[in-house]
């Protein structure tokens, strides 16, 4: 888990690091590849990713829709900027709760570390309102929204 | 460039319970006793007194004597939504590339030779 850096840069960006046993194209083709990005992209345990359209180009479109059984789904939608293969992708994001949240310009990349990776991604931070917005929907709702739908990721605490 | 640490495992360890973000996000409209707490929960007092116990030592909430009670609050100087929300965000990243890890296990072998020795 030590492997994990999350922080923020300024009050605009969040920047995430993470070390990774495989080559920079093995870590990047998993990031653009849709039969890879739908084994691991995929949200709180139980939820699978029906609907992965990845079109690994500048301008290609993106959409992640995921599922699970009884309860409703959401999606994200996107577009590529920019692809330096097996060295950097840049792409924006944004997520419908159901209503879209402001737009994610994501850049990811990924160095040679020993005989693994260094993955380093910087996000946007979501404004003041769209954050407690995706918390407050949580809180009431057991994190169901969003990216904070994430959490349930997370085994119970005891 | 700055950059500022985000919080301490104790208090990622705090938001990790459901209960515990509900009972913030109920303190969130204004100080409350145990009981006032405890009443949307299917939980007895002392469960509920365990939870703010964890969020006390993790700085989240305060507590100031009157009477007999101990009412609670959240701590002005405890984590805002910005560190909520990053708590959230790092935890779901952290599990995804858990699994992202068993991925590049399964695939390495088709992959070329490493570089570098």
């Amino acid at each position: 888990m030590s492997r994990l850096t999350l922080k923020t840069q300024g009050d605009r960006f969040v920047i995430v690091t993470r070390r990774f046993a495989a080559s920079p194209e093995a870590v990047y083709r998993a990031h653009i590849e849709p039969k890879l990005i739908q084994k691991w992209m995929l949200g709180p345990e139980g939820w699978s990713m029906p609907v992965c359209i990845c079109e690994a180009k500048p301008g290609g479109k993106i959409r992640y829709e995921w599922a699970v059984p009884g309860r409703p789904g959401f999606y994200l939608t996107g577009e590529f900027v920019e692809l330096e293969p097996y060295r950097r992708i840049v792409h924006v994001e944004r997520m419908y709760l159901p209503d879209p949240t402001p737009d994610n310009r994501v850049e990811t990349e990924f160095a040679p570390d020993g005989t693994g990776t260094l993955m380093t991604m910087r996000m946007t931070l979501p404004d003041e309102k769209t954050r407690d917005a995706m918390l407050a929907t949580g809180m009431e709702h057991g994190m169901e929204a969003g990216y904070v739908r994430l959490e349930e990721m997370m085994p119970p605490a005891h | 460039m700055t950059l500022v640490e985000t919080t301490p495992d104790s208090v990622f360890e705090a938001l990790a319970d459901p209960t515990r973000r509900a009972i913030l996000a109920r303190l969130a409209r204004g100080e409350a006793t145990v009981m006032e707490i405890a009443a949307p929960f299917s939980l007895s007092q002392p469960a509920i007194s365990q939870h703010l116990k964890v969020l006390e030592a993790a700085r989240l909430i305060v507590r100031r004597v009157e009477g007999t009670k101990r009412p609670c609050r959240l701590n002005p100087d405890g984590l805002n939504s910005m560190e909520q929300w990053l708590d959230v965000l790092r935890r779901g990243l952290a599990r995804n590339y858990e699994r992202l890890d068993a991925v590049l296990a399964e695939t390495k072998p088709t992959h070329r030779r490493r570089q570098g020795r």
